[in-house]
C-alpha cells in the first residue's frame, strides 16, 4: 500500500506547495499596483471556507476567473427560477429580483428583493460550489469503487492490483478493526456497507478539500450541512437498530441509585440527551477539524499579503516561512483527513454497537 | 454565526445524493467486494488446510517409503545371507562328496593292490615250485651220491631265491 500511496501523496504535496506559492506570488505582484484595496484576511478565509454560487478558480489582475453554477430557486411569490449564477455578478448584481446579500442575516445567500425593499430568502436548491464538489466526489467515489468491484467480480482469487491494492487494506481494516470489534461477529455484516461508505466518503472529500484547485478545494467535509447529514444517518441507523434493552436503559439505567431517577429523573434526562449529543458531537467534530485545518493553512499564507501591505521585501521574506508552514499544515491535514474519517466511522460503529447490545449484567451491577 | 448553521440547499442535495451513493455502493460495490474478500479468505484458508493435509500425507508416504526401504534392505541381507549359506553348504557338500569319492578310489586302489599282491605271491609260489622242481631235477642230474652236498646245495638255491 505504501508504495502506491507515496508517489500519490508526494504529487499532492507538490501540487499544493506549487499552487499556493503561485497564487501567493501572483497576488503579491498585484499588491504593488492596487495598494488602495485593503487586504482582508477574514474575507479571504471565509470566501474559501463558505459556500458560494460560483466556483472561483483564479484571479488574473483584476478579473476573477470562475465557473458559473446553476441557481435553482423556489420563491413563494414568483415560483421556480433556474439560471446561471454568472447573471448575479453582472452590472448591479440584480437578476429577476434576486441578488446575493452582501450583509445582514442572509449574507452571501441569494435573497429576493420585495417591492417594499425588504429581503426574503427563497427556497434555495442551487447547485453551489459545495454541491458541485459533492457531485464530483460522488462521481469519483463511484468510479473508484465500481471499477474495483468489477475486478473482484471477475475473479476473487486474484491478487489485488492498482487501485484495488489501495482500497483493499482499508476495507479490511474497517471490517476487522472497526466493524467486528464494535458490532460483534453476528451483526457486523449488516452495517459494514454503511461504515465503508461513510469512511470513504469522508476520507475522499477530506483529501479533495486539500487539493487547492478546481475539482478539489471546496470545503465540503468541513461544511456543517454535510456533517449533519452524515451524523443524521448514524443517528437514524442507531435508533432503528436499538434493542429493547437500549431503550429501557435510556429511561431506567441499571446500577444507578434510585434517587437519581425517581423524584427528579436526572439520569433518564442525561441518558436521553446522550442519544442526541452523540450525533451532534459527530457533526461538530468533523466540521470543526476540517474547517480549522483550512483556516490555519489559509492564515499562514495570508501572512504574505499582510506583510506585502508593509513592504514587498518583507512579503518575499515571509513567503518562504509561509510556504514551509503551509506544506507542514498540508501534511498534518493529510493525517487529519484519515484520522477524522476513521474517528467518524469508529464512533458510528460504536454507537450502533451500543444500541445493539443486549445487557445481561443487571444482577452483577446491582 | 452562519458557519454553524446548516444550509438548506446543501443539506437537501447531500441527503439525496448520499442516500443514492449509499444504495449504489451497497448494491454494486460493497456487496461484490466484501463477498470476494470473504471468498478469497475462505479459499486461502482451505488451501492452507489442504496443504496441511497434503503435508501429513507426504510425511505418511515418506514414512511408508522408509519402511519399505528398510524392509528391502533386510530382505537383501537375508537373501545374501541365504546365498552365502547355500554356497557354504554346497562347498561343504562338494568337499564331503569329493573326500568320499577319494576314499572310495583309495579303497578300490588298495583292494586292487592287495589283490595284485596276493596274485603276485601266488605266482611267486608257483615259480618257487617250478624252480624247486627245476633245482631238484638239476640236483638229480648232478649226482645223487653226496647227501650233505645236496643239502647244502638246496639251501644255497633257496637262499638265492629272492621273493621279491
Amino acid at each position: 500500500m505504501a508504495r502506491v500511496l507515496k508517489p500519490l501523496f508526494l504529487f499532492l504535496f507538490g501540487l499544493m506547495a506549487f499552487s499556493f506559492t503561485l497564487k501567493a506570488s501572483d497576488e503579491n505582484a498585484g499588491a504593488d499596483t492596487i495598494t488602495a484595496k485593503k487586504f482582508n484576511t477574514g474575507d479571504l478565509i471565509f470566501d474559501h471556507i463558505k459556500d458560494s454560487y460560483e466556483w472561483h478558480i483564479a484571479e488574473l489582475g483584476h478579473t476573477a476567473i470562475s465557473i458559473p453554477l446553476p441557481v435553482i430557486l423556489y420563491s413563494q411569490q414568483t415560483g421556480i427560477h433556474v439560471f446561471m449564477s454568472g447573471k448575479l455578478h453582472k452590472g448591479t448584481g440584480m437578476y429577476n429580483g434576486f441578488k446575493i446579500a452582501k450583509e445582514g442575516k442572509y449574507e452571501r445567500k441569494i435573497v429576493e428583493v420585495m417591492a417594499d425593499g425588504s429581503e426574503v430568502k427563497p427556497w434555495d436548491f442551487s447547485i453551489t460550489k459545495n454541491v458541485t464538489s459533492l457531485f464530483i466526489s460522488i462521481a469519483i467515489i463511484l468510479l473508484i469503487f465500481l471499477t474495483v468491484a468489477k475486478r473482484y467480480k471477475e475473479n476473487f482469487a486474484r491478487a489485488p492490483k492498482g487501485l484495488q491494492s489501495v482500497i483493499e487494506p482499508i476495507v479490511i481494516f474497517i471490517r476487522d478493526d472497526i466493524a467486528r470489534p464494535s458490532l460483534g461477529n453476528e451483526n457486523y455484516k449488516k452495517y459494514l456497507p454503511y461504515l465503508l461508505t461513510i469512511f470513504f466518503f469522508i476520507f475522499i472529500n477530506n483529501l479533495m478539500g486539500l487539493v487547492p484547485f478546481f475539482p478539489g478545494g471546496a470545503n465540503l467535509s468541513g461544511n456543517i450541512s454535510v456533517t449533519v447529514v452524515l451524523a443524521l444517518f448514524t443517528f437514524i441507523i442507531t435508533s432503528l437498530s436499538g434493542s429493547r434493552d437500549y431503550w429501557v436503559h435510556l429511561v431506567n439505567a441499571p446500577g444507578i441509585p434510585w434517587w437519581l431517577k425517581l423524584p427528579f429523573p436526572l439520569m433518564p434526562i442525561v441518558e436521553i440527551l446522550g442519544v442526541f449529543t452523540k450525533p451532534f458531537v459527530l457533526t461538530i467534530r468533523l466540521f470543526a477539524n476540517i474547517t480549522a485545518g483550512h483556516i490555519v493553512a489559509l492564515a499562514f499564507y495570508s501572512l504574505i499579503f499582510i506583510f506585502a501591505e508593509k513592504s514587498p521585501v518583507a512579503a518575499y521574506g515571509i513567503s518562504v516561512i509561509s510556504v514551509a508552514f503551509t506544506v507542514f499544515m498540508s501534511i498534518l491535514e493529510l493525517l487529519i483527513a484519515f484520522i477524522q474519517a476513521y474517528v467518524f466511522t469508529l464512533l458510528s460503529a460504536i454507537y450502533i454497537g451500543m444500541a445493539l447490545e443486549n445487557h445481561h449484567v443487571k444482577a452483577e451491577t446491582l | 454565526m452562519g458557519l454553524l448553521l446548516p444550509d438548506f440547499g446543501l443539506f437537501f442535495w447531500m441527503l439525496l445524493s448520499f442516500s443514492i451513493l449509499l444504495l449504489i455502493l451497497k448494491r454494486f460495490a460493497w456487496g461484490p467486494i466484501l463477498k470476494a474478500l470473504a471468498d478469497r479468505e475462505n479459499s486461502i484458508d482451505e488451501a492452507l488446510k489442504s496443504a496441511e493435509i497434503a503435508k501429513g500425507e507426504m510425511a505418511r508416504l515418506q514414512a511408508g517409503n522408509e519402511k519399505i526401504l528398510k524392509e528391502a534392505i533386510l530382505e537383501r541381507e537375508k537373501i545374501i545371507k541365504e546365498a552365502r549359506d547355500l554356497k557354504d553348504s554346497i562347498i561343504r557338500d562338494a568337499r564331503h562328496e569329493a573326500s568320499l569319492e577319494a576314499n572310495k578310489v583309495i579303497e578300490n586302489a588298495r583292494a586292487a593292490i592287495e589283490h595284485e599282491r596276493i596274485a603276485a605271491i601266488g605266482d611267486i609260489k608257483n615259480l618257487i615250485t617250478s624252480f624247486s622242481i627245476e633245482i631238484a631235477g638239476k640236483i638229480l642230474q648232478e649226482k645223487l651220491s653226496d647227501e650233505d652236498l645236496h643239502k647244502d646245495l638246496i639251501q644255497n638255491y633257496i637262499d638265492q631265491i629272492n621273493l621279491n
